[in-house]
């Protein structure tokens, strides 16, 4: 009820809807470390962009922080060894992006020997780029290209994001109850890179401890820094609606946040920016929210880049009941992986093991337009109808009726009654259409 | 290694709200409850056969043909029978049993299951099967029975109109007051009469946001206001006939109606003027199901024009 009354003062964006966040399993344990693994396998690709490259080989001596893999472009990222040993195999691995990847893998001696960044005389977008440092909230898009937009748009806002509306996922939570200072340090530096004049930090109407406390630091020493409050409504941190709802501009169809003078940066990143500039700690190290009901004991550990989620889940008590899914990252937006034997990776904020009866569904049938995937689509779009264009192979009509412009929130194909997968053949079509487009310009380009 | 059963790999979403069509679908017959009642206390035990009789019909049709087209059989998500209680209610406490069996089936194989089943239908199954009734025993959809309160039990049946025949006809019949036609103390269609009970029942489905309250309103509303601006009697009109089952039931249906609020407003007063002519200046004394059937049709159309805006396109 009071949940309710704060809600209605709170911002937000139009569409979406409050799901059940189950929360409550984790949100009061505090971050744990796990105990140091005896083996991680580090993929080279865990972020948007191209692969790194390994400058290790098999039988090097590595230590924590040193660097493994070097970034391969303008986006691309650098990839940190997470423990001290040596290098065991570079090979392909399961990871948890789907399939398989080239991963680094190794094996540790037991000790934990430092190895950190020693380029403080460098800028902070050169540095944060050495650290290896992405977007920590799933996206995984290297932070350096974010803190220099592209033909030097003028950033003037920065928005920190702390709305964690995916269900059952704490690790930005738990960040901003026991790491506030670190989060208002982060913040401050990407404002004084970026420029910007003033940040707001935005957390859901259901976080009232996160919030009180960012607010008291905020007091002393926050100039230009304001804690927003916003509705606890699924999407509420898409980039998106998060500016929405905070400032009231709409990024424009197709456009990206900077276009409109905006940085968003995730809860995770700021942190992981702060560690950088004032420890010169690369990322190898991140929360995750080990949860769900097939959990013995669901924790919020900090691990190591590399740890395998089997490691993880047998740390957190090992698994009961019936365990169908295993999700890395929330329910709605998050990837089912198909072995247990895949890593941590830099965008990991949780891994979630749910049972059968939570995840077996009813066959699909046909739309009885109910509009509820209308209604409450956070991008205004019509998901059926972007679903019936795509199993039509109608690329074109749906490239019309803005398929591109999905966030891939899920909401839809989470309440479609006839349960369609509208998702699944909203991001084939997305994909059909990219295709399309790109043959159609490499035709026009050799005219 | 952790490993029980196999690893269900989808993509995201990656649970489900647990809506589903039959849940919709029982709401809906929830709602309805009160008006089958009002009806069977109006009409007496006839009105029970009636019901179960289009019901029988709808839902042993629809297993039929879906056999036959092998597909699954899915009468128990309660469309069906949805369908037939709709067509039973629609109708006149005169006509015989076996016509409303004949209702119910042009309304599942005609309006609905010819058109590829649920989800596919164009018109809503129901009024289709009104229609046809309609075009076929004229006399028998135009006579009507006082309801029981009435203690009309002298009145020949051949003479009898509903409250809007008496206008229509300019019969000199004392018209019923505001409070009969508000609880369903009139002649008319089974299920019409009371507008208390489906009031009743379009709350609930409100509540539950089975239907938005943009159609009925927008419906109701311009029938009365347009009444009013030719000289109606507005709140007449509104309790009268079958304005507020038409407008609660059966323009909400979601597979037969616009998808957006603003379509819903558009479809609500197109149903809304075109009930007020017909009723005005049309033959027929009441235009409620030819409304909603008209409009039905041209739903893809106001789908068309009456998009939510996108996100970030101004």
């Amino acid at each position: 009820m009071i949940n309710l009354l704060r809600n209605l003062r709170s911002k937000s964006f139009p569409g979406g809807l409050h799901i059940k966040d189950y929360k409550y399993l984790t949100e009061n344990l505090p971050i744990k470390r796990t105990p140091l693994p005896s083996k991680v396998r580090i993929p080279v690709c865990q972020h948007i962009g191209r692969p790194a490259v390994p400058i290790v080989k098999a039988g090097d001596e590595v230590k924590t922080g040193t660097l493994i893999a070097s970034a391969s472009g303008p986006v691309s990222s650098n990839i940190h060894s997470s423990i001290t040993g040596k290098v065991t195999a570079i090979d392909r691995f399961p990871v948890p992006t789907g399939g398989e990847g080239l991963c680094i893998e190794i094996t540790g001696n037991g000790s934990d020997e430092m190895q950190l960044g020693e380029d403080k005389d460098q800028n902070t977008v050169l540095r944060v780029r050495n650290a290896g440092i992405v977007g920590m909230g799933g996206a995984m898009f290297p932070s350096a290209v974010k803190l220099q937009p592209p033909g030097g748009s003028k950033i003037d806002t920065v928005i920190v994001n702390g709305a964690e509306c995916e269900p059952f996922i704490n690790s930005d939570y738990r960040l901003m109850i026991e790491e506030p200072d670190m989060v208002l340090a982060g913040l401050k530096i990407c404002m004084e890179t970026v420029g910007a004049e003033r940040a707001y930090i935005g957390i859901e109407s259901n976080k009232p401890r996160a919030i009180g406390i960012i607010k008291e630091k905020i007091a002393g020493n926050g100039a230009g820094i304001k804690v927003v409050t916003l509705k606890t409504k699924y999407p509420q941190g898409g980039e998106k609606q998060l500016i929405k709802a905070i400032l009231n501009k709409e990024v424009p169809e197709g456009g990206l946040p900077f276009n409109i003078g905006v940085l968003v940066q995730n809860i995770g990143t700021v942190v992981a920016v702060y560690e950088a500039i004032r420890l010169g700690k690369p990322l190898y190290e991140r929360i995750v929210t080990v949860t769900g009901f097939c959990v013995r004991e669901p924790a919020n550990w900090k691990v190591r880049i590399g740890t395998s989620f089997n490691d993880l889940i047998k740390w957190s008590g090992g698994l009961r009941g019936d365990p169908a899914k295993l999700i890395m990252g929330g329910p709605m937006m998050g990837l089912a992986q198909y072995t247990y034997d895949v890593p941590v990776i830099k965008g990991t904020n949780g891994i979630l093991v749910l049972d059968r009866k939570e995840v077996v569904f009813p066959p699909a049938r046909a739309c009885i337009r109910c509009a509820r995937c209308i209604q409450h689509c956070p991008m205004g779009l019509n998901p059926g109808l972007l679903a019936n264009l795509v199993e039509k192979e109608r690329w074109e009509e749906a490239g019309e009726e803005g398929i591109k412009g999905c966030t891939e929130c899920g909401l839809c194909a989470y309440l479609c009654g006839s349960g369609r997968d509208i998702i699944q053949l909203i991001k084939y079509g997305k994909k059909r259409l990219e295709e399309i487009e790109k043959n159609a310009s490499k035709a026009a380009t050799a005219v | 290694m952790e490993k029980k059963g196999d690893l269900i790999v989808s993509t995201s979403p990656q649970i489900k709200s647990g809506e589903s069509v039959a849940k919709t679908m029982y709401m809906v017959l929830i709602a309805l409850i009160p008006a089958t009642a009002a009806s069977i206390f109006f009409f007496g035990v006839k009105a029970i056969y009636m019901v179960l009789v289009g019901v029988a019909t709808a839902v042993l049709l629809e297993a039929l043909v879906q056999r036959l087209r092998k597909k699954p059989v899915t009468i128990t998500d309660g469309s069906a029978i949805i369908t037939g209680v709709l067509l039973a209610f629609n109708l006149s406490p005169v006509v015989p049993l076996w016509m409303v069996a004949l209702g119910s089936a042009v309304a599942i194989l005609i309006g609905k299951q010819a058109f590829g089943g649920l989800g596919h239908n164009i018109f809503n199954p129901a009024l289709v099967g009104r229609a046809f009734l309609m075009a076929a025993y004229p006399d028998y959809m135009t006579s009507w029975l006082p309801a029981r309160l009435t203690g009309g039990g002298g009145i020949d049946v051949a003479t009898y109109a509903t409250p809007l025949g008496i206008v229509q006809e300019k019969l000199t019949q004392v018209l019923p007051g505001y409070f009969d036609l508000f609880i369903g103390n009139v002649g008319g269609c089974i299920g019409e009469t009371s507008a208390l009970a489906i009031l009743l029942g379009g709350v609930f489905l409100l509540s539950q946001k089975i239907i938005n309250w943009q159609t009925p309103v927008f419906f109701i509303g311009t029938v009365a206001l347009l009444t009013w601006a030719l000289g109606g009697d507005p709140l007449f009109n509104i309790l009268a006939g079958g304005l507020m089952l038409g407008a609660i039931f059966m323009a909400t249906d979601m597979v037969t109606s616009p998808m957006t609020p603003r379509g819903m407003i558009v479809f609500g007063v197109g149903c809304g003027l075109i009930t007020t002519f017909i009723r005005l200046y049309g033959k027929y004394p009441e235009g409620v199901s030819y409304s909603i059937l008209v409009m039905n049709a041209c739903v893809p159309l106001i789908d068309r024009y009456t998009k939510k805006r996108r996100f970030g396109v101004l």
